[in-house]
């Protein structure tokens, strides 16, 4: 067998392990993306080409207020994420040893056991108006009528905030884990009090670990759809939402189309500026 | 850290306390009788010691004999279970580790991979809230001690193990402790570069006059660097004592095997004189030898004796003045290391091996396996020690460790 004929033979073999990668980026990511684009940009009576469906977000307030708000709920949820993920991981990664790190971080692993849906359905027997927590507050006295927790921005945060803990708590474990501790004694050693020791030596140490959980938080918090609006109901107001409305009720193809570019394209630009705004770029993090 | 930041009365009850049982020198650290239990079992058993300042102390055991755990107590990771530590005249009980005149440099250095050199040696400064001009000054001073000078903004990572074992100390030596607590800082060099380390940490301790305590299972690393060494075993310690000393009054067998290399017998008393003791080995072998413990051994009594493989002489012929002790061996194995060379001779008479130096004189340059060998050594240097002294015991389970 000659050389040529070997170095064809792996370059087969490389062919045939990247095609289910290849398949998968052309078939369900790249390929909808560009029908997206084409549906969003073509005028569905003329077939000619028009920006009015772009346009239209803009033009529209209910639209890009919409977004805004999304947008801002989704920081706002990834930054209360981070807040209660921290400790759960710092203790996590740090405090416990043995059987008992194993035992913490499969309880905060099973409840992802259970279907998102069944999981939301959850908070709604708890929150609803002639729910467990409306009625014991009415047995204990501390309400006269039923109380009515659901369909509240607040609601709507509890339940981003809850599905995404894990996605924030994996990463933070994972790099808190290898900090050495010596690191944080020397941190101490060297006069450095409690606070001295998170904000000069763990925190910095886990940022590629914040960074990449909280990427991951913001874009399934911007992108949910049954969280919001099984707990905020008709008020919930999420940019999702419209997106089906368009293609759903509407029928609106076109419309739907150039809602979901937009909402690619505006959740990635602010990944890019949380990026450069905390000094990070996006191949350190994932590296 | 000031006396001036004190309570008044702890101030004067501590000036008393060191007037009256810490007299001169000046004591910078003092152990008294520190324990440490942990589940199950003693780390470290009734401890005491004392420091003077400005002295290289070195503590020399073998793994899991507690001396880290000792350096932590010194450092504040740990708490004895009982007992007092006192830093200069003050106790260091429920103080924090950041509230202590006491710094550390780690095994692995634990320099921080996120901040750079100059931020790495200027944390401990910051933390004392110096003003930042006066922090890029004195860093830069410390850098220039060292002999780093200009290597501020470099990462850890474009440093080599030397370098970074001088930013280590740099890091602590800024602060002006009282004491440096180093955990085996030379343990993860190659050999070459330790050997040049043990010298020049040695140096920087004389220069910047701090007091360090030392850690290490490496006899040579302690015999070379320190002032005094305190030799640990199981959690107490054995002998504390000049290097000069432990070597050549070795006070427990421990020791005896611990420090150096030597030959051992295991044998019993068979007369005793003044000047020495007469043994007879298990392998039955008479060797005359001096007793090391205070304890006066009469015939019949169990034994262990050292002989130093470089306090043996050497010769092709035996020699008619006699020393105390001469044997007739014959070359079995010669382990050639240059100046460091052993010769492994089996003994006629018992059939036991005996380890002895190659003179690196011209009588011995052709020598080889089966030769004729005479081996003299005086009874002052065959060390003995009394088998019911528990720590020959674990002698033996060190062993091993202590080929330097």
């Amino acid at each position: 067998m000659s050389a040529v004929t070997v170095a064809k033979k792996i370059r087969l073999g490389l062919w045939l392990l990247l095609a289910p990668l290849f398949l998968w980026l052309v078939l369900l990511i790249i390929l909808p993306h560009f029908e997206l684009l084409a549906f969003s940009l073509i005028d569905p009576e003329d077939q000619g080409f028009t920006f009015e469906f772009y346009l239209e977000f803009f033009q529209e307030p209910l639209y890009w207020r919409t977004f805004l708000r999304t947008a801002v709920m989704s920081i706002l949820a990834t930054i209360l994420t981070l807040v209660i993920a921290f400790p759960v991981a710092f203790y996590i990664a740090k405090m416990l040893r043995g059987r008992s790190k194993g035992i913490v971080f499969a309880m905060c692993l099973i409840p992802f056991w259970v279907s998102e849906l069944v999981r939301t359905f959850g908070w709604m027997i708890l929150l609803r108006e002639s729910g467990v927590i409306s009625n014991f507050l009415q047995w204990s006295g501390l309400a006269s009528g039923p109380v009515e927790l659901l369909y509240t921005d607040a609601t709507i945060m509890l339940g981003l905030v809850y599905t995404s803990m894990l996605f924030m708590v994996v990463p933070l474990v994972s790099t808190l884990d290898s900090l050495d501790d010596s690191y944080i004694e020397a941190g101490y050693d060297l006069g450095g009090s409690n606070w001295d020791v998170m904000r000069e030596i763990i925190i910095p140490h886990a940022v590629p670990g914040i960074v990449s959980g909280c990427i991951i938080v913001f874009m399934l918090s911007l992108g949910n759809y049954l969280t919001p609006v099984l707990l905020g109901g008709k008020d919930s107001l999420w940019f999702t939402e419209q997106i089906y409305t368009q293609f759903i009720t509407r029928f609106n193809w076109e419309q739907g189309s150039a809602f979901g570019l937009l909402l690619l394209l505006l959740s990635s630009l602010i990944v890019w500026a949380g990026l450069k705004a905390t000094g990070q770029s996006f191949t350190k993090t994932m590296g | 850290m000031s006396k001036s930041s004190m309570p008044k009365s702890v101030t004067s009850k501590t000036a008393q306390s060191v007037a009256s049982d810490l007299n001169p020198p000046n004591i910078d650290l003092a152990c008294e009788n520190i324990c440490k239990q942990f589940a199950g079992f003693t780390a470290v058993d009734n401890v005491s010691f004392t420091i003077p300042q400005g002295s290289f102390f070195s503590i020399l055991g073998p793994s899991g004999c507690g001396k880290t755990t000792l350096l932590r107590m010194l450092a504040g990771f740990e708490h004895p279970s009982s007992g007092d530590i006192v830093i200069k005249g003050q106790s260091m009980l429920g103080v924090q580790p950041n509230k202590r005149p006491v710094n550390m440099v780690f095994q692995h250095l634990a320099l921080f991979p996120t901040m750079n050199i100059e931020q790495n040696i200027g944390y401990g400064l910051r933390r004392l809230g110096v003003a930042k001009p006066e922090i890029v000054q004195r860093v830069a001073a410390v850098l220039a001690r060292v002999g780093l000078a200009g290597s501020g903004n470099k990462e850890v990572g474009q440093l080599s193990g030397g370098q970074r074992q001088r930013i280590a100390l740099a890091r602590c030596l800024v602060l002006n402790p009282t004491l440096l607590l180093l955990d085996e800082p030379l343990g993860a060099l190659d050999l070459k570069l330790r050997e040049h380390m043990k010298i020049e940490l040695k140096q920087l301790q004389k220069e910047f006059g701090t007091t360090f305590v030392y850690i290490t299972h490496d006899q040579s690393e302690a015999l070379v660097m320190s002032d005094q060494i305190a030799v640990m075993n199981q959690g107490k310690f054995e002998q504390v004592g000049t290097p000069h000393q432990l070597y050549y009054q070795p006070r427990t067998a421990f020791v005896a095997g611990f420090v150096g290399d030597s030959n051992r017998w295991q044998g019993v008393v068979d007369s005793s004189s003044d000047q020495y003791l007469s043994i007879k080995t298990s392998d039955g072998l008479s060797i005359k030898g001096a007793p090391q413990n205070a304890a006066i051994l009469s015939s019949g009594e169990a034994v262990e004796l050292f002989v130093r493989p470089e306090a043996i002489n050497v010769s092709r012929e035996p020699q008619a003045a006699v020393s105390d002790n001469q044997f007739k061996c014959i070359v079995d194995t010669i382990l050639f290391d240059g100046a460091k060379s052993q010769i492994i001779a089996i003994e006629e008479q018992s059939g036991g091996k005996i380890t002895v130096i190659l003179p690196q004189t011209a009588d011995f340059y052709d020598l080889k396996k089966s030769d004729d060998l005479y081996l003299q050594w005086t009874a002052g240097q065959a060390l003995c020690f009394s088998v019911d002294n528990l720590a020959i015991e674990s002698a033996d389970e060190t062993h091993s460790v202590s080929e330097g």
